[in-house]
C-alpha cells in the first residue's frame, strides 16, 4: 500500500467533516446560560464563513520545511481516523506556530536563571536551558536529519507507517536516535510536540485550534457549557452539544 | 534611599486569606492598616468574567493565577549532600498570586482538624509510647487546642459560607444517617450552609466505602449549596458545578474567596488601604532585633519605599513568610545537624495517593461536572481513627472522591497500558472520559529532623536576594503509610466493579518528585509551639524574638494534617487576631513569657 493510498481516507474525511460542522457564532461575550442551553440552532440562522483551512493559514513562526514537519506530526499524533478527526483537522498546526509568538514559546514563564544542570534526574524537574521555540527548532532539524539518513525523505514526505515509527523512537528516546540529536534530547522534543498537539487538539478555538470543537465532540466535553446544578447527579449522558468562549457551537 | 511612607498601625504582607482575616479583624479594631499585595490586583469581574474564564489553557496549562516564578522560585534538594536546583517550572505545587492569593484560585475544601492532630506528639506517645515515634521525626504540638480553636471554626465556616453536614451539635447527635462524619469533634453551630449535592463519582464512593464497612460523609466545602450572605454582608450565589474551580476565579460568586467574601467589606473602611504590586524585601528591624519598625518594598513603579508600622504581619504564602523571617532576621536559622535553631524547621507537605477507576459506558460520571470543595469521604484511616500499633507508621488519611472539574488537556486519563497517543489513545480518551472515577488518599505527612527550608547560595530572585531552599524527601515512614492507605482504597475501588484499576501510590525508595502536581499543601518552617527553642511562634502566631511580628498561615503548622490546610490557617488567624485585638493592643509585648 503506498502512502498515497493511506492518505486518501484521511482527506476524504477531512473534507467531508469540514463541510459538515455547523459552526454558529452565537454572541462575541456575555452569553447568558438560557441562550446556550437552546435547542442547536438551524442551519440558516447567522450564517459566518466556513472554518479556515490549515492550507490558508500562513505560519509566522515555523518555515516550510518545519510548517510541513508540524502537519505531518500532528496527523500522526492525534490522527483521523474511524473516531472522527484528528488534530490537523483541529488546527492543532496552526495553534503551535500562534503559540511560538506568545511568553511560554520563550520560556518567560519559567525560572531561566543559570547555572542550568541539564542532566539533573527526571523527578528534578525541567531543568534544560532550552526553550518550546528552541526545541522546535532543532528537535525538527535533527528529526528530518534523521530521516533524510534513512532513506533520503524528510519525515513529512514518510509513509504513515515509517512516521509511526519514527515518531515512537523519539518517544523512547533509544540510543539509535539520540545519535542523531546533539542539540537536544529526543524525549524532550517528542513530549513537547505531544503535549502542544494535545493543546491544539483540546483547547478553546479562541486559541487557533480544536476547529469546530472537534476534540470536545469527540470524548463529550461541553466546552464553556459551565453550568451543570441540574445534572450533578444523573447517571445519564449529558445530552447538550459543546459551545466555546465565542460562542460557536458543535 | 526609599521613600518613606506615612506610618500605619499595622502593615500587611499579602493579601490572601490570612493577610485579608487579619485586615478585617484590625481594622474594626480602630488600626490604621495597610494591606502589601506583590501581585496584580484581581476580582470577580474582570479575572473571572464568564466566558472568557473558561479557558483551560490560560488557566490550568499555562498557569495564569499563579506566582510568578520567572521571577522568584524555590530551590529544591532531596538531602544536604545534595546540589539544589531551582523549581523552573511550576509543578508539584501551585501558589498564588495577586489580590486574593491562593484564596483566589483554590478549590474550597474547608475542614477543621481531627483534634489530636494538635497535640500530636503528645498523642503518640500517649498512646503508643515514646519509642513508636521514629528517631528523626520531630513532630511537635501546636500549643493550641481544638476547645480554644472552635469559636474560629465556627466564625470561619459563616465567614466563608461553608456546606456540610454536622455530626454533633454541642453534643446532639444531628448528622447519622445525613452524611455527617462520625469521626467529626463536636460542634458549636451546623454548618452555615447544607452539604451540596453529590456527583456521580461521589455516589458511586460512598455506595462502594459503605459495601466495605465504612462510614462515608459529605465533605465540607466552601462551594455554596444555596445563596448566602456571611456576617460581613458579602453575598455569594449558588453553586452550578461550571467544572471550572481549582486554578480558576469563580465567575458565579460561589467559591469562598478573600476578594469575594472579605474585600467588598474592607472596602467600605475608610482606615484600610489595599496596595497591590508591592514586592516586600524585608522586616525592618530596630538596633535591638527585638522590635519590626515596618518593611521595605518595591512599589508597582520600581521605587523603593519604606512603610514605617507599630505592627507587621507576615500573611504571604507558607514559604515567603519562612524566606521573609530568613531574610530580615528574624528567629534562630533551623540547622539540622544540630537540630538547633528554629526558622526553616519541620518543613512538611502532603502524603499523596491516588486510584483511578474505568468504567463501561453505561456509568456516567460526566467529569467535567465539578465543583472543587465537593465530594464524598471517610475518615476511618485518618488521624489516630485506627489502631497505629501493628502498622508501625505516624499518620493518617482521609480518603475522597472530590470531583472538581477535569478538562481534557490535563484532566484526561486511560486505563493503564493505553498508548499516549494515536488511534488507540483517542479510543481510550473517548471511550473514558466521562466515565472514570478519580480517588485520593490526602495523607498527613510529618515533619522530619531532615526535612527543612533555608536560603540557597546560589540562585536569587530579580530583587538579587537569594531564594529559599528547600530539602525535602519522602522518609520510610511516608512510604509505609502512603502503602497501606493504597491498600485501603484500592478495597473500595473494586467494590465499585470497575473494568479496569489505575493506581498513584509511593515506591519503596522513592524521591520527592517536583515536577508532578501533589498540593499546594505545603508547611511548617515558622511554626507555633509552647517553647522558643523548638518553634518560631509562641500559641499566638506572635514571634518569640520580635514581638510585634505575626505570622499566620500554614507556616506556623509544627507537621501536616490529614485534612486541607485552609480550615485550620482561617481558624488560627481569627484566633491570633483576638489575642492582637485583647491583649496585644492593650499591653504591646509577648503574649507569651518565654
Amino acid at each position: 500500500m503506498s502512502d498515497q493510498d493511506q492518505d486518501n481516507p484521511r482527506r476524504d474525511f477531512l473534507r467531508k467533516s469540514l463541510t459538515l460542522i455547523p459552526v454558529v457564532t452565537v454572541a462575541s461575550t456575555g452569553l447568558g446560560g438560557s441562550m446556550l442551553m437552546a435547542a442547536p440552532a438551524p442551519a440558516q440562522a447567522s450564517p459566518v464563513p466556513p472554518p479556515v483551512s490549515d492550507k490558508a493559514y500562513e505560519p509566522s513562526y515555523f518555515s516550510a520545511e518545519e510548517w510541513a514537519f508540524i502537519n505531518a506530526a500532528v496527523a500522526r499524533l492525534i490522527p483521523a481516523d474511524a473516531q472522527g478527526p484528528g488534530a490537523l483537522e483541529a488546527g492543532a498546526a496552526e495553534y503551535i506556530d500562534r503559540q511560538m509568538n506568545t511568553p511560554y514559546a520563550s520560556g518567560a514563564l519559567w525560572f531561566m536563571q543559570g547555572p542550568f544542570n541539564a542532566d539533573a534526574a527526571p523527578e528534578m524537574g525541567w531543568q534544560s536551558k532550552l526553550v518550546p521555540k528552541v526545541i522546535y527548532r532543532l528537535g525538527i532539524a535533527a528529526t528530518d536529519a534523521w530521516s533524510k539518513a534513512f532513506n533520503g525523505k524528510a519525515f513529512a514526505a514518510q509513509d504513515s507507517a515509517t512516521q509511526d515509527d519514527m515518531l515512537r523512537r523519539l518517544e523512547a528516546g533509544g540510543s539509535e536516535v539520540s545519535a542523531h540529536f546533539d542539540a537536544v534530547p529526543p524525549k524532550m522534543f517528542f513530549n513537547l510536540l505531544l503535549q502542544n498537539t494535545k493543546e491544539g487538539f483540546f483547547c478553546d478555538p479562541i486559541h487557533g485550534g480544536n476547529k469546530g470543537l472537534v476534540g470536545w465532540t469527540m470524548i463529550g466535553f461541553p466546552g464553556a457549557r459551565a453550568d451543570f446544578m441540574d445534572w450533578v447527579e444523573r447517571n445519564e449522558q449529558y445530552p447538550f452539544p459543546a459551545v466555546s468562549i465565542r460562542g460557536e457551537r458543535a | 534611599m526609599a521613600t518613606i511612607m506615612k506610618k500605619v498601625d499595622a502593615v500587611i504582607v499579602g493579601f490572601g486569606w490570612t493577610g485579608a482575616i487579619m485586615a478585617k479583624e484590625l481594622t474594626e479594631a480602630g488600626l490604621n492598616v495597610v494591606a502589601l499585595e506583590r501581585g496584580p490586583m484581581q476580582d470577580t469581574y474582570p479575572d473571572g468574567n464568564y466566558p472568557q474564564v473558561i479557558d483551560e489553557l490560560t488557566y490550568s496549562v499555562r498557569k495564569k493565577l499563579f506566582q510568578d516564578i520567572s521571577k522568584e522560585t524555590v530551590t529544591i534538594r532531596h538531602s544536604v549532600n545534595d546540589v539544589a536546583l531551582p523549581n523552573r517550572q511550576l509543578g508539584a505545587f501551585l501558589p498564588g498570586n495577586g489580590v486574593g492569593g491562593a484564596g483566589l484560585h483554590w478549590s474550597g475544601v474547608h475542614f477543621r482538624v481531627d483534634p489530636i492532630e494538635l497535640r500530636m506528639r503528645s498523642h503518640y506517645e500517649e498512646r503508643y509510647g515514646k519509642h513508636f515515634i521514629p528517631k528523626d521525626m520531630t513532630i511537635q504540638d501546636f500549643g493550641v487546642s481544638y476547645e480554644e480553636l472552635e469559636p474560629f471554626f465556627d466564625y470561619a465556616e459563616k465567614v466563608f459560607g461553608t456546606s456540610g453536614q454536622a455530626w454533633t451539635v454541642n453534643g446532639q447527635l444531628v448528622g447519622e444517617g445525613r452524611g455527617g462524619n462520625p469521626y467529626a469533634p463536636d460542634r458549636s453551630n451546623p454548618f452555615p450552609l447544607e452539604a451540596q449535592k453529590n456527583t456521580v463519582s461521589a455516589q458511586l464512593f460512598q455506595k462502594a466505602a459503605t459495601a466495605v464497612g465504612y462510614k462515608p460523609y459529605n465533605l465540607p466545602s466552601a462551594n455554596t449549596s444555596g445563596p448566602y450572605t456571611n456576617p460581613y454582608g458579602a453575598q455569594m450565589g449558588p453553586c452550578n458545578f461550571c467544572g471550572f474551580c481549582s486554578g480558576y476565579v469563580c465567575y458565579m460568586y460561589s467559591k469562598a474567596s478573600p476578594n469575594v467574601n472579605i474585600l467588598p467589606a474592607l472596602r467600605q473602611v475608610p482606615n484600610f488601604e489595599l496596595r497591590p504590586n508591592s514586592h516586600v524585601l524585608k522586616v525592618n528591624l530596630d538596633n535591638t532585633k527585638s522590635k519590626a519598625t515596618g518593611v521595605t518594598y518595591i512599589d508597582a513603579q520600581g521605587r523603593e519605599c519604606e512603610q514605617p508600622a507599630d505592627l507587621v504581619i507576615l500573611g504571604a504564602f507558607q514559604f515567603h513568610n519562612v524566606r521573609l523571617m530568613l531574610l530580615s532576621g528574624i528567629g534562630k536559622p533551623y540547622d539540622p545537624i544540630s537540630g538547633e535553631g528554629v526558622v526553616g524547621k519541620n518543613f512538611a507537605y502532603q502524603n499523596m495517593a491516588t486510584i483511578k477507576a474505568f468504567f463501561d459506558k453505561d456509568t456516567h460520571t460526566n467529569n467535567f461536572i465539578g465543583a472543587g470543595g465537593n465530594g464524598v469521604a471517610i475518615d476511618d484511616f485518618n488521624a489516630d481513627n485506627f489502631d497505629h500499633g501493628p502498622h508501625g507508621f505516624v499518620g493518617g488519611s482521609p480518603m475522597w472522591v472530590n470531583q472538581a472539574g477535569s478538562r481534557p488537556i490535563a484532566g484526561t486519563s486511560n486505563p493503564p497500558g493505553t498508548p499516549a497517543w494515536g488511534s488507540a489513545w483517542k479510543r481510550a480518551t473517548a471511550d473514558y472520559y466521562t466515565h472514570q472515577v478519580s480517588m485520593d488518599a490526602h495523607g498527613a505527612h510529618q515533619s522530619y529532623r531532615g526535612n527543612y527550608l533555608d536560603l540557597d547560595p546560589v540562585y536569587h530572585d530579580a530583587y538579587g536576594l537569594p531564594l529559599l531552599r528547600m530539602t525535602f524527601d519522602w522518609q520510610e515512614n511516608d512510604i509505609k503509610m502512603n502503602r497501606f492507605m493504597v491498600e485501603k482504597m484500592g478495597k473500595i475501588a473494586e467494590a465499585m466493579n470497575p473494568k479496569a484499576i489505575a493506581v498513584l501510590g509511593k515506591k519503596v525508595g522513592e524521591h520527592f518528585n517536583t515536577a508532578s502536581y501533589q498540593t499546594t499543601h505545603l508547611n511548617g518552617g515558622a511554626i507555633m509551639g509552647t517553647d522558643p527553642k523548638t518553634s518560631a511562634l509562641n500559641r499566638y502566631l506572635q514571634c518569640w524574638d520580635v514581638h510585634n511580628v505575626f505570622v499566620p498561615g500554614a507556616s506556623a503548622f509544627p507537621q501536616g494534617l490529614g485534612y486541607n490546610p485552609t480550615g485550620l490557617v482561617a481558624a488560627l488567624t481569627y484566633w491570633s487576631a483576638r489575642a492582637i485585638r485583647e491583649q496585644y493592643l492593650k499591653n504591646p509585648g509577648p503574649l507569651v513569657q518565654a
